[in-house]
């Protein structure tokens, strides 16, 4: 798998909220195009500003990269307009399923297409391809995204963020406040992405056991900085991060086996 | 399937093409062959002028969620930019004027609009307060805007277009209305666009639109001068068509507010809000003047009036605002799905 190119590098990162906050003191990550990437950690970790300076979101919310680099596809993008890298197919989906309440989810899934520059038939095929991957969002399309299901709304963003047909797609907690149940269809659609079209995923994630068993590799961040990195098979072995993140914390539910979790109430 | 150019079907103008057409062909057609100087120099006339100010400021506040308390000084650059025009270039058609004055507030928009690139919500709303006082200041101190009147006080040319004169309250009821029928189907074709989803997009959430690959700045940028430009054109017809004679305390913070109650009353992110909020304030002085004259007979004088309206209408804004927050578009629209249900 080290054949693939180097898809997404972080060199020690470093991220300052508001000229005061440290949030990121030295994280390095590679994500190699093709693979799924988990971003695990415990809350305040660092995981969401580093999605964040990723897209380079930070300077509209009063962030700011104060060392390290970012490069995308081999270029350094540690300034790059958050447009441009959409563009270059660096497309995320923020924590808590932002969808444009007002607008319906067609209208949504629409923005993502034409956030990219697609023409008017690119647009309308993803749709159909979007629709195809969740159904529930075909039935709802007219239905205004402010009225939708939590889990529907998380498939109207990461749709959204689908019609901008990504390389590499990066998800901040798509598991966070949802039923499990909602959770192994996205999850679903998404590893299937990965294997079907060799879609590259950066995945934060809290829920550790769910990340762990559908990436290939992980990081593990703490207190801003970058801990641990392996195949998420070695890290699943791993005695440390067994009893820090696999240990007794987990809800007995989220432990359960997945044909037990299929069953219980979505 | 075919789906994607049928947007989701959202009413932005009333009752779809049928109700508009009739709608129409009434203001066209009917209310100048029947109406009355008071009906066209009263009621429709300033009725006109606001519906447009309004129109302009909801793709503003309404479509973007960018809050502006400088309504009145974009008008006021529209007027005087107007009044300068065809003072100055005394050959320029009325029609070219008008779109002229237009783009000068615009411009006047794009440099207020500055500040929306770093500032949110409140902060916003006190930036576009300064644009307010300083248009105030500067029709006041700046002696050409004015042509150096006294006071800064303009009378606004006879309207001519094409050699045909509209200077009578008939015509210049038509050439309001000629100018807010054009300038509402441009505004309903614009939020209709992809831009005018990308302005939705950014009010609902800005960090995801960024994150879509709105470019978020620009939309801004654009929504400002988009919005200014209508409420330019509103301002020169309020000066033109209505007031014919207008001084800078006409434009002041009052008259700000009073677009904006207009946008929140009638609902905001509608095309029709702006019409149905115009029309409450205009229709309201005249009904409780009225009211007030037939239960109180002469004691009713106009400062009593002045002050009753005023709290009329605080309560009446209160009221509608907790009753349906999202305005009259909605209350009609209720109105409406109700009275289908019945007859169904």
């Amino acid at each position: 798998m080290s054949a693939a190119p180097t898809l997404l590098q972080v060199e020690a990162l470093e991220v300052v909220y508001g000229g005061a906050v440290h949030a990121l003191h030295g994280v390095d990550l590679a994500v190699r195009a093709g693979e799924i990437v988990a971003l695990v950690g415990a809350n305040g970790a660092g995981k969401t500003t580093l999605l964040r300076a990723v897209s380079n979101l930070l300077p509209a919310l009063r962030g700011q990269v104060t060392a390290g680099r970012l490069a995308y596809d081999g270029r350094d993008v540690t300034r790059t307009r958050t447009d441009a890298l959409v563009r270059a197919g660096l497309v995320g989906v923020l924590e808590g399923r932002h969808c444009f309440r007002g607008l319906s989810v067609q209208e949504n899934l629409v923005a993502g297409g034409l956030g990219r520059g697609s023409g008017r038939s690119d647009v309308r095929a993803d749709l159909e391809r979007v629709y195809g991957l969740f159904p529930r969002l075909a039935a709802k399309r007219e239905v205004a995204a402010g009225l939708l299901s939590g889990g529907e709304q998380q498939m109207a963003a990461i749709g959204r963020a689908l019609m901008g047909r990504p390389r590499l797609l990066v998800l901040d907690e798509p598991s966070m406040g949802l039923a499990p149940r909602v959770v192994e269809e996205i999850y679903r659609v998404l590893a299937g992405l990965n294997r079907a079209e060799g879609l590259t995923l950066l995945v934060a994630e809290q829920n550790v056991r769910l990340a762990l068993r559908h990436a290939h590799h992980a990081v593990v961040l703490e207190n801003g900085r970058s801990a641990l990195a392996g195949s998420a098979a070695s890290l699943r072995a791993r005695d440390d991060v067994r009893s820090l993140y696999l240990g007794g914390a987990e809800c007995p539910e989220a432990a359960a086996p997945p044909e037990a979790r299929r069953r219980a109430p979505a | 399937m075919d789906a994607l150019p049928r947007a989701a079907p959202r009413p932005h103008l009333p009752a779809g093409a049928l109700g508009l057409g009739a709608l129409l062909v009434l203001a066209y057609g009917i209310v100048p062959l029947t109406g009355t100087s008071y009906l066209f120099e009263a009621l429709l006339t300033p009725f006109l002028a606001l519906a447009l100010a309004g129109l302009g400021l909801n793709l503003l506040t309404g479509y973007a969620g960018l809050l502006s308390l400088g309504s009145a000084a974009f008008m006021a650059v529209g007027a005087y930019a107007a009044f300068n025009l065809s003072l100055r270039l005394p050959g320029l058609p009325l029609p070219a004027s008008l779109l002229l004055a237009g783009f000068v507030a615009a411009l006047a928009g794009l440099a207020a609009g500055l500040p929306a690139l770093r500032l949110r919500g409140f902060y916003l709303a006190v930036s576009t307060l300064a644009v307010q006082f300083f248009v105030a200041w500067a029709l006041n101190r700046i002696g050409w805007i004015s042509d150096d009147s006294p006071s800064g006080v303009i009378t606004a040319p006879r309207l001519v277009v094409a050699g045909l004169s509209f200077d009578d309250p008939r015509g210049r009821y038509l050439v309001s209305l000629t100018v807010v029928t054009l300038l509402t189907l441009v505004a309903w074709r614009l939020v209709s666009s992809p831009t005018g989803r990308n302005l939705v997009a950014i009010r609902d959430n800005e960090t995801a639109a960024r994150l879509v690959g709105v470019k978020v700045a620009r939309t801004k940028l654009l929504a400002f001068a988009a919005s200014s430009f209508v409420i330019g054109i509103a301002g020169a017809l309020w000066a033109f068509a209505y007031l014919r004679t207008v001084e800078p305390a006409g434009f002041n913070l009052d008259r700000s507010f009073q677009i904006l109650f207009i946008v929140i009353i009638g609902g905001l992110g509608t095309l029709r809000g702006a019409f149905l909020g115009a029309g409450f304030i205009v229709v309201l002085p005249l009904l409780l003047a009225r009211l007030g004259a037939a239960l109180l007979g002469d004691g009713f004088d106009s400062g009593t009036l002045e002050m009753v309206q005023r709290i009329v209408l605080g309560a009446l804004i209160v009221a509608l605002l907790i009753r349906e927050p999202a305005g009259l578009a909605a209350l009609l629209d209720r109105a409406g799905r109700r009275l289908g249900r019945r007859a169904a």
